[in-house]
């Protein structure tokens, strides 16, 4: 039996209808879509996210005016209606910034990033679209909460009457702000995850970052602490959800131009690394 | 139809691949092989573009892989290292890939029931055993119904069944007029799978050919088994010819350095009688073990 002789010299040409269909950044969008809400821990990160920013406000509201009458007047006179009926924020902001690093670190830990590339070779619009999907989702999900739970919480502050209209200044810039704020931070974990392709390190270096490095500005002399602190991340977002401008941060809207811009050099960075390294 | 001309890569120090040239032409399974660590995984990887190769060239129906405006409408893969989300379902890991190229619903039900896993295709991946994601792998390398398919390793994990269920699975994709490129440490299945062949060691090429002429090149020096009715007397005019003659089962000799026709003549001049004179096959696998092993050797010299 000569195998040699079967082989074809001049192979059937495969029959396909190439052209009628391509990758496209759409198309990618709906990928992406699918991915994400295919998956538990999405569900769970995000639900736990709409519970605490919807829910805690009123709930923390409903806890004061119970308790209002036997407040000491100082507490009473320092409430601050508007932080209270955001206050599920600092948990919002954690799950959001986790599911962020999720959403591209999981896929290196399993290694699903090798199909996902191996389906969009050129790389970078598989980053765009999962920042977009993942920022619109974070966006219209904690806006939608933010509403609920303010406006849920001032109707319970009207008992004492304490409450603070959106139509009032700061209320509408600080919710806004939040939502902003947070959606920002979802798009520098998608950037970290991206860079550092690890669950645990992504989260770490999140953390790291948004929480610990505050702490470090603390413990340094006032006056280099007080140099640096505005340029820090957190402070430059969190300025705009600040009810009052605090000592040593920028203005509410300098300050998250900056963190913006810190946001666009993680992104670069991300989208560097991603086209540039072995998968 | 797969071209790699020249194509090197290195990790820092480490040279994985090293001035490789081969094609891998449409219409027949193209076996690939060597040893652990010759490179095999990672020259697929540069293949499909998700390493960036440090010299040469690879390209798929005349481009590179990252130029491909439908990846998975020309190149279907499966890679040996799972590239599954553990934490969906089937049906929506393959359903986000055909996303990508907007591929019908159908054609994800389809490929489900072409790998035959209908009855888990809503179970997490993670709760699936390894020829189950395998299986899922294969249909994911056929989802867009490419001109191409590489399989690394794709016996891996499947039972018996299952591998017969993929020798003829490829076969008929070839059939097809569909480029096949398949690694495997099964050198039987190779055997019965595959047509050509591109054997690598230590990331250098050793030969790039078709099975038959690849076994009958390590076949060259392989015994023959002779059986006579007087065997010393055969045993005696073989050895004056110059032959090593030893011992085999049922009372046979195994004959070396001497060819069946050589064997034949001799005997004839002698009027001995011989009740069987069989040229001994050499495996695919005995092929491949030589062969490296010369070529790891002439590389350490």
């Amino acid at each position: 039996m000569s195998t040699e002789a079967t082989i074809p010299t001049a192979a059937p040409e495969f029959a396909r209808s190439a052209g009628a269909s391509g990758v496209t950044l759409p198309r990618l969008i709906r990928s992406e879509w699918t991915k994400l809400w295919s998956l538990r821990s999405t569900r769970w990160t995000l639900f736990v996210a709409c519970l605490a920013m919807a829910g805690l406000g009123p709930l923390i509201a409903v806890i004061t005016m119970a308790r209002w009458n036997h407040l000491p007047l100082g507490q009473r006179l320092t409430l601050d209606p508007i932080e209270r009926s955001l206050g599920g924020y600092h948990i919002a902001q954690l799950a959001i910034g986790v599911l962020g690093v999720l959403v591209i670190s999981g896929e290196y830990s399993t290694g699903m990033i090798r199909s996902s590339l191996m389906a969009a070779p050129k790389r970078l619009p598989v980053l765009w679209a999962k920042l977009l999907v993942f920022t619109t989702v974070a966006f219209v999900l904690m806006i939608v909460t933010a509403f609920i739970g303010y406006l849920a919480s001032q109707a319970i502050f009207t008992q004492h009457h304490v409450n603070v209209p959106l139509s009032q200044a700061p209320a509408f810039r600080v919710l806004i702000g939040t939502v902003l704020y947070m959606s920002v931070t979802g798009i520098i974990c998608v950037s970290l995850g991206t860079m550092i392709r690890s669950t645990a390190g992504g989260i770490s270096a999140y953390v790291a970052i948004m929480f610990v490095l505050p702490g470090l500005a603390e413990i340094l002399p006032a006056s280099m602490g007080n140099a640096i602190n505005p340029y820090l991340p957190s402070n430059a977002g969190g300025a705009v959800t600040n009810v009052l401008r605090q000592a040593h941060t920028f203005s509410a809207w300098g300050g998250f131009a900056l963190f913006c811009g810190y946001a666009v050099v993680a992104v670069v960075a991300a989208a560097y690394l991603l086209r540039k390294r072995d998968a | 139809m797969i071209e790699a001309t020249a194509v090197g890569k290195r990790y820092g120090e480490k040279v994985a691949v090293d001035d490789l040239t081969f094609s891998v032409k449409p219409g027949v399974v193209t076996g690939f092989l060597g040893p652990n660590g010759a490179g095999k995984s990672t020259t697929m990887r540069l293949i499909l573009g998700l390493d960036a190769p440090t010299s040469g060239n690879v390209t798929v129906n005349g481009r590179h892989y990252r130029d491909l405006k439908a990846p998975l409408h020309e190149v279907g893969a499966l890679l040996e290292a799972r590239a599954i989300h553990t934490g969906r379902s089937a049906y929506n890991h393959l359903l986000a890939l055909a996303q990508t190229h907007g591929i019908a619903r159908r054609r994800v039900d389809e490929v489900i029931e072409l790998v035959g896993l209908e009855a888990v295709a809503r179970k997490r991946v993670g709760s699936f055993s390894l020829g189950m994601g395998q299986r899922l792998g294969v249909a994911a390398a056929l989802l867009g119904d490419p001109a191409t398919v590489i399989l690394d390793e794709p016996a891996n994990g499947l039972d018996p069944e299952g591998i017969r269920w993929i020798r003829n699975l490829l076969k008929g994709l070839a059939a097809e007029g569909r480029t096949v490129f398949l690694s495997s440490h099964l050198m039987s299945e190779m055997e019965q799978t595959a047509e050509n062949l591109i054997v690598i060691g230590k990331g250098r090429l050793i030969a790039d050919t078709s099975v038959a002429a690849f076994v009958s090149r390590a076949s060259s020096g392989a015994p023959v088994r002779v059986r006579a009715a007087d065997q010393s007397r055969l045993g005696d005019a073989l050895t004056n010819a110059g032959a090593r003659i030893s011992s085999a089962d049922g009372g046979a000799l195994e004959v070396q350095g001497l060819t069946s026709e050589r064997i034949g003549e001799i005997a004839a001049a002698q009027s001995l009688v011989l009740h069987e004179l069989t040229p001994q096959q050499v495996s695919l696998e005995d092929a491949f073990m030589s062969i490296t092993k010369d070529a790891v050797e002439y590389q350490q010299s």
